[in-house]
């Protein structure tokens, strides 16, 4: 029999629908492997009796003959900024550390609903803040993936979402929950060889995620396929009246749905994104992807979306202002961290708990975030980024009048080093420079593995596609991931 | 109106007024958040997660809040904006659980409008028009109790996203008298349309206060504003304590401060709060959690057509309809209660006369505004209970017919507000009824001037005023139950 941890969320559903195994064999076998994972740090805390818990509720149900969901049987992973009943919810941060949320995120409890099970809390950059886990305050993820120069250097696993992306890839869990507010999802699954998609803004609610940039995050799978990304997303979606910003919908079955046939869809592939400089193996793997799609009967254009160069320091304006103002919460009044000096008073209060409870990364955009709304400048950098943002989402408008989905590189990088880019916090933020613009307009985009580069680490491509239609981003990644048959995984060298 | 000025030692000084009132919303929930709104509940048990500012909550706009906020300025003829846009306010306080207040400052739900103010009761039409440059929705903040430990302060928070409407005023007052008159109008618009209950002392309504001075026909010169005053005389002592501060600031050299202020009730004085150097920057922007209030139009005619009879409409009706004078249409129209509790008594009595509502509505206008009010008042084991609609219109009516006579009308009433028993069964068994039968009236005029032929030559000798003493004889004699207009008109004739 196959090793049950080798298995994609649509493989353990069949199998514990079957009778091929029980949910609770699954549960107890990925249970394990987080457990003989603590080197990667992709857990901050684990729940294997959750797990457990979960699918002995779906084996009872498959004994009645009930149904089991949609995830029925799969054991994932919550990233932690998912607030989980009765379970530590900390955004990876000192001020929410022992903080357990008497209520559940819409995202969580639907999946729970729908069959899934808890393996654990996954970490994260904190507060979602990062782009190589390495801001988290309970340490740095540390991927799976090792270059094959023998020098076993320590690798990104991508961020914010670097727990989910290093746990999925290692086997810790056949899926995983992430959240994307720049390129959270797409970056950490590119750079670990998986696969994650960010839906429309409002696809997902975002009830119970602690926030970072409210205007732009949003939740989505990471899984090993493209199929376990449209299950998943099938089961995290649907409008919530408690999110003013939720979609209200219908959640299409995505699932069903899928087709690799690219017949009569036009693929755009957009000329700014081809940047100076550029590592002559992303192109490679980018003309790998356009051959691909061709393959698959689409036809390719070209197209132009001006204002991409302004689109990431107009991100880096709009995503701290709003995380400025989203994270003055905590405050130690109420819960989480109080640092109460000796004779402190309110201010010394706010001083001393805010000045430990944030990590360096928090800080400084918290502080960006305070600049650029203050007044007299508020103009200057928030209206004025309001207003690229318009732009962006423009140059989208425009050109799906010549295409249907946008064919892009996920990352200008495959996974550098742990600490490489520390000291640097521009270098660091350039990541995100494919990802960020799909953010700004709110539309679905994916990130799919396109192989291993000569180093021998695994690199992704970027499907962009129209508001509301993951649908065509799903079939697009689909086309993609059967041609590029990507079955390269990580050596087990922690176990 | 008279002018309001101040005498400066460097001659006359005009006061500019404008108000920012802060109303309640009258609503069963937050205005982002399903939790209860009721006063006086048990700190911190009207809280939800909301409210309390947990990791990932989030603010759902409530539509009966922006229903309420819509239909206040529909009242006060304002431009309702069908787009409109909430934004955070940033600041860090403990009684602010987000960090931050939900506001408007950009886009308000309500533009210009504007309120017709008098300042003289007796003439209700003599007034002035304020305006009102825009009315926004906004949270409440908690409460902090600094009173429960030696050391720490405690935070309850019921109130915390309790939805507020700021009514901002322009500029348009000149006096202490006008801005009372101000605040009493708009606390009985929102009475009457129901969107706050306009209790000063719950906090439920309280106004900031910007107070400026100049030279009549000047510039305006710099304000002050002064916080969460909370009744109207108090925002009447803080306009004249302010505008006679900054006269004498100005005239000794100086210069006022852009600032905010204090009032102090006990002293009737103002303090500053804070300097304009102390100034927060709220670093406003629109709240990404909520989306751009948009209203339909038939949300709108929904809003519109909900809307009371507003009281000057029913002045003018009261005035034109029942025939009442200007004072009393005025005094009847200024409250909610009071308008209520007049309709009422006045269907009731029609009814139980058989008449229409206007032959009898100087009778009950006169009854609510001065006789009720004044018995009620001297009767100190009055159970509220007991003074129905029912009641006073058997009183009226039994007045109206003759039955009883204004004295007994209020002994009546007196006697109802203590037992709650029937007018009518009252003035039976109390005996508490005049008599107008002529023949018995006849033998007993017949018999007072027998008694006094002395007095009855006297008068007819051209001592007029003995006519009273006659009265007074024959009311004596039937006990006051006599009706006094037939007792009139018997000694009048039987006199000569």
């Amino acid at each position: 029999m196959t090793e049950l941890t080798e298995l994609t969320v649509a493989a353990i559903r069949k199998g514990v629908a079957g009778g091929d195994f029980t949910a609770v064999e699954v549960a107890e076998a990925f249970n394990a492997n987080v457990a003989a994972a603590s080197e990667l740090n992709a857990f901050i805390v684990a729940t294997p009796e959750k797990a457990v818990e979960a699918a002995q509720a779906v084996d009872a149900k498959r004994a009645k003959g009930e149904d089991l969901g949609k995830m029925g049987g799969v054991p994932i992973g919550m990233k932690d900024l998912f607030a989980t009943n009765g379970v530590q919810t900390t955004a990876a941060s000192h001020m929410l550390e022992g903080f357990v949320p008497q209520y559940e995120s819409t995202v969580s409890q639907k999946l729970w609903d729908a069959g899934a099970g808890m393996l654990g809390k996954l970490n994260l950059d904190q507060f979602a803040m990062g782009s190589s886990n390495e801001t988290s305050y309970f340490g740095n993820v540390i991927s799976p993936w090792r270059r094959k120069d023998g020098g076993n250097a320590d690798l990104a696993p991508g961020g914010s979402s670097g727990g989910s992306s290093s746990a999925v890839s290692a086997r810790l869990c056949p899926a995983a929950t992430g959240t994307d507010t720049g390129g959270s999802i797409r970056q950490p699954a590119a750079f670990t060889g998986i696969t994650g998609i960010k839906p429309t803004y409002g696809r997902c609610s975002r009830w119970g995620v602690v926030a970072f940039a409210s205007s732009l995050d949003q939740a989505g799978p990471m899984a090993r396929d493209v199929t376990d990304c449209a299950i998943m997303l099938e089961a995290m979606a649907g409008f919530d009246p408690k999110d003013s910003t939720s979609l209200d919908m219908p959640v299409p079955e995505w699932e069903a749905g899928l087709n690799p046939d690219m017949k009569g869809k036009k693929v755009g592939i957009p000329r700014e994104y081809r940047m100076d400089g550029m590592d002559p193996e992303i192109l490679k793997s980018w003309d790998d992807g356009i051959a691909w799609l061709k393959d698959a009967g689409a036809e390719v254009v070209d197209i132009s979306l001006p204002h991409t160069k302004y689109a990431l320091p107009a991100y880096y304006i709009i995503a701290p202002a709003e995380a400025s103002s989203n994270l003055a919460r905590y405050d130690g009044v109420r819960y989480g961290l109080r640092d109460l000096p000796e004779g402190a008073g309110l201010q010394d209060m706010y001083a001393a708990t805010r000045a430990d409870g944030f990590g360096p990364e928090v800080k400084r955009r918290i502080m960006i975030g305070t600049y650029v709304l203050s007044a007299g400048f508020y103009d200057a950098y928030y209206n004025q980024a309001q207003k690229v943002r318009a732009l962006i989402a423009r140059d989208f408008e425009q050109a799906w009048s010549q295409c249907d989905v946008i064919l892009a590189p996920t990352c200008p990088s495959a996974a550098f080093a742990l600490g490489d880019k520390t000291s640097d916090p521009l270098s660091m933020y350039l990541n995100d420079v494919f990802a960020v613009p799909a953010s700004l307009a709110g539309l679905p985009a994916m990130s799919v593995p396109a192989g291993l580069n000569s180093e021998g680490l695994p690199l992704g491509l970027q499907i962009i596609g129209k508001a509301f239609d993951e649908q065509g981003v799903l079939n697009a990644g689909l086309a993609i991931e059967q041609r590029a048959g990507f079955t390269a995984k990580p050596e087990a060298w922690w176990k | 109106m008279s002018e309001y000025r101040i005498q400066g030692a460097t001659g006359e000084w005009e006061v500019v007024i404008g108000l920012e009132v802060h109303a309640q919303v009258t609503s069963k929930a937050k205005l982002f958040s399903g939790a209860a709104t009721a006063f006086g509940a048990e700190p911190n048990t009207q809280v939800s997660l909301v409210d309390a500012a947990m990791p990932g909550m989030l603010p759902v706009p409530n539509r009966e809040c922006i229903r309420q906020a819509v239909r206040t300025g529909m009242a006060i003829d304002a431009q309702i904006n069908k787009w409109s846009r909430f934004d955070r306010k940033n600041y860090f306080y403990a009684d602010l659980p987000q960090g931050y207040q939900i506001s408007q400052l950009y886009h308000p739900l309500v533009g210009e409008g504007y309120l017709d103010v008098s300042l003289d009761d007796k003439d209700p039409e003599n007034t002035k028009r304020i305006g009102v440059e825009r009315i926004h929705v906004e949270q409440d903040a908690g409460k902090l109790m600094h009173d429960q430990h030696p050391t720490m302060s405690y935070v309850d928070l019921n109130r915390s996203g309790v939805a507020l409407m700021e009514i901002v005023s322009k500029p348009d007052m000149r006096s202490p008298a006008e801005a009372g008159a101000y605040v009493r109008k708009l606390r009985s618009i929102l009475r009457y349309v129901g969107s706050c209950d306009g209790n000063m002392e719950e906090g439920s309504m309280r106004a900031d206060v910007n107070v400026s001075v100049r030279k009549p026909g000047d510039e305006f010169g710099t304000r002050t504003e002064t916080k969460n005053v909370n009744s109207v005389r108090f925002v009447m002592q803080v306009i004249e304590y302010e505008a006679n501060r900054q006269v004498d600031v100005i005239e000794n050299g100086g210069t006022v401060d852009q600032e905010t202020r204090l009032f102090d009730p006990d002293t009737g004085t103002t303090r500053t709060m804070r300097s304009k150097e102390d100034a927060h920057d709220y670093r406003y922007f629109p709240d990404p959690d909520l989306l751009p209030l948009e209203l339909d139009d038939a949300f709108l005619a929904d809003c519109r057509e909900s809307l009371p009879e507003l009281p000057d409409a029913k002045r003018h009706r009261y005035e034109n309809e029942l025939g009442l004078t200007a004072y009393n249409a005025g005094q009847l129209t200024a409250d909610v209660d009071v308008y209520q509790r007049y309709e009422a008594i006045l269907a009731a009595t029609a009814a139980k006369v058989g008449k229409s509502e206007s032959d009898v509505a100087t009778q009950v206008a006169n009854w609510v505004l001065s006789v009720a009010p004044g018995v009620k008042n001297a009767t100190e084991d009055a159970d509220e209970a007991n003074d129905t609609t029912a009641a006073n219109a058997g009183i009226i009516a039994l007045s109206a017919a003759g039955t009883v006579s204004g004295g007994q009308a209020k002994e009546i009433y007196e006697i109802v507000l203590k037992t709650g028993r029937e007018p009518e069964e009252i003035a039976e068994t109390e005996g508490l009824k005049q008599n107008s039968d002529t023949g018995a009236i006849e033998a007993v005029v017949d018999e007072v001037l027998a008694n006094n032929a002395d007095k009855v030559e006297e008068y007819r000798g051209g001592k007029d005023k003995l006519f009273g003493f006659f009265v007074g004889q024959t009311m004596k004699a039937m006990k006051g139950q006599g009706n006094p207009a037939v007792v009139n008109e018997i000694l009048k004739a039987k006199l000569g």
